[in-house]
């Protein structure tokens, strides 16, 4: 795959407002946000014929983006749902780039937006879930395992016990991101906290408590990947698309492989070999945080620590930024809000514009970006650089 | 028996002999003829070596806590009187793991490696739930 090596770029990238937005369906954030990004590329609709998006987690509709094409009027040459949970935005970028090199289309469109927040996903999902048969709604709902944080929780207890991991270092990890946040006028919980706040707030399932869990959040997010030859003559600075990788260990927790190593370790290796870099090379990570232990786990799997060491790695604000590994300059899953990752891709391309204002990462030149879907049951992997 | 509002599993052909089982108070798992192996969840493969000569196996029913959560807070209605519970992935001495509750304990002392054996809780009159509690 390293022949794909920045041979397309992100040359576009769009975000509605992200909070509570009642009112506006889950399209209309989507044609938002898309129309952001286009106008970001300076192109027009008429340019794109391309379009990946992903079904609504609250919500089905079969051939969605196929659906949502139509009623922007877009003419698309190459679409279809990518459907891989949170690991999905990323998958979009890289299947973008791949059809892209094979010919079948231009400028393709990847945006995912989701009205969550006001349509109370927590009991439609259950009740999708339902329906989801063996995965979930054989082997799981009926003890007690009804919603992501379950098993995200077990598999940290396991790390806990395997490694000594504490809750003050998951702490610390929501510490970064809602400092992160206050530093970005669009994030949905901007209010600091301290690791007296964390440890001090509710358990929903040990070792989990309030803030080790995400933001549930209406938005939209999107960006516009065009081939490298197009993108040096265009609007703004391009991103190059440098490596890809993607590992999906499983569907489910309960019989995955392991807890404390996952998808993102071989997924990492295939991006860090295509873009021909280490993880010392990277300036800044966006790392899929649906839950505080994700995000250290995926940074010893990432390689910028050993497996295990993850826990003192986040501490001391080194995780911040102005320190050595900023993560999720923007706030996170967990401040900024829910929009599946894709604002994990929007504020990677921003930072390596240089565009974020206050909390700008200073030189940031390569960034390291990751989607997880499930329960650690897919991962994808970006290195995108300026 | 009293109406159970609680998620009942949604079976199918695959799984059908495992909750038959269940019902009997048996934990049956597919043993592969092939490689010796048992695997969860129930299939027509084998996961290991892809064979599709598989045979249902009555197990020991014990195990150990491979990891868990205590559940402190209810998601929806359903929850409301068990909270707290404990939610755990099991491991089978026949190798394989498997996710239910840990009963007949507090939560408080539950632990990763505790050993349990297999219980069935009859939630309604066809289905019966296999949960463990602490092993002696």
């Amino acid at each position: 795959m390293s022949g794909l090596k920045d041979t397309c770029a992100i040359v576009g990238v769009g975000e509605t407002r992200f909070g509570t937005i009642p009112g506006v369906t889950d399209f209309g954030l989507t044609v938002e946000a898309s129309k952001k990004a286009i106008e970001d590329a300076g192109l027009s609709s008429g340019d794109i014929d391309g379009l990946l998006s992903q079904q609504l987690y609250h919500d089905t509709v079969m051939w969605y983006t196929n659906w949502i094409g139509q009623r922007m009027g877009l003419k698309l040459k190459y679409t279809t749902d990518i459907d891989l949970g949170g690991a999905t935005p990323v998958a979009m970028v890289q299947h973008a780039v791949m059809a892209i090199n094979a010919g079948l289309c231009t400028n393709v469109l990847c945006v995912y937006g989701e009205s969550s927040r006001s349509w109370r996903p927590t009991q439609a999902m259950m009740a999708r879930g339902r329906i989801w048969g063996k995965g979930m709604g054989e082997f799981e709902h009926p003890f007690g395992y009804v919603a992501p944080m379950h098993g995200y929780a077990m598999a940290c207890q396991r790390h806990m016990y395997e490694y000594g991991t504490t809750s003050r270092q998951l702490g610390a990890i929501a510490v970064a991101c809602r400092k992160h946040a206050s530093m970005n006028e669009n994030a949905q919980q901007r209010k600091p906290i301290t690791i007296d706040d964390y440890l001090n707030s509710p358990i929903f399932c040990e070792p989990f408590r309030l803030l080790d869990i995400c933001q549930v959040t209406d938005g939209a997010a999107a960006v516009i990947v065009t081939s490298a030859d197009r993108a040096r003559n265009m609007k703004k600075k391009p991103v190059y698309i440098s490596g890809m990788g993607s590992y999906h260990p499983g569907y489910n927790i309960g019989w995955a492989p392991s807890m404390t190593i996952t998808g993102a370790k071989i997924s990492g290796e295939m991006a860090y070999r295509m873009a021909g870099i280490t993880p010392q090379d990277i300036d800044i990570a966006e790392i899929y945080d649906c839950f505080t232990y994700t995000v250290l786990v995926t940074l010893e799997d990432y390689g910028f620590c050993k497996k295990g060491e993850g826990g003192p790695f986040v501490e001391n604000g080194r995780i911040e930024i102005g320190g050595e590994l900023p993560v999720n300059t923007h706030g996170g899953l967990l401040s900024q809000g829910h929009i599946d990752g894709m604002n994990h891709i929007t504020e990677a391309v921003k930072q390596l514009r240089g565009e974020c204002g206050i909390r700008q990462v200073k030189d940031a030149e390569i960034a390291i970006v990751s989607g997880n879907g499930g329960c650690f049951s897919t991962h994808t992997t970006l290195i995108l650089r300026r | 028996m009293g109406e159970y509002k609680k998620p009942l599993p949604i079976m199918d052909l695959d799984s059908k002999e495992f909750w038959e089982g269940c019902h009997k108070h048996e934990l049956l798992l597919q043993k592969c003829n092939n490689c010796g192996k048992y695997h969860f969840p129930p299939g027509p493969v084998c996961p290991e070596c892809f064979s599709l000569d598989l045979k249902w196996t009555k197990t020991s029913g014990k195990g150990i806590v491979y990891t868990f959560t205590v559940v402190r807070r209810a998601l929806g209605p359903d929850w409301e009187s068990d909270v707290p519970y404990v939610v755990g992935v099991i491991e089978l001495s026949e190798g394989v793991r498997m996710v239910s509750n840990v009963v007949g304990c507090k939560p408080e002392e539950v632990k990763i490696g505790m050993p349990v054996v297999v219980i069935f809780d009859d939630v309604t009159d066809t289905i019966s739930l296999p949960k463990f509690r602490p092993a002696g």
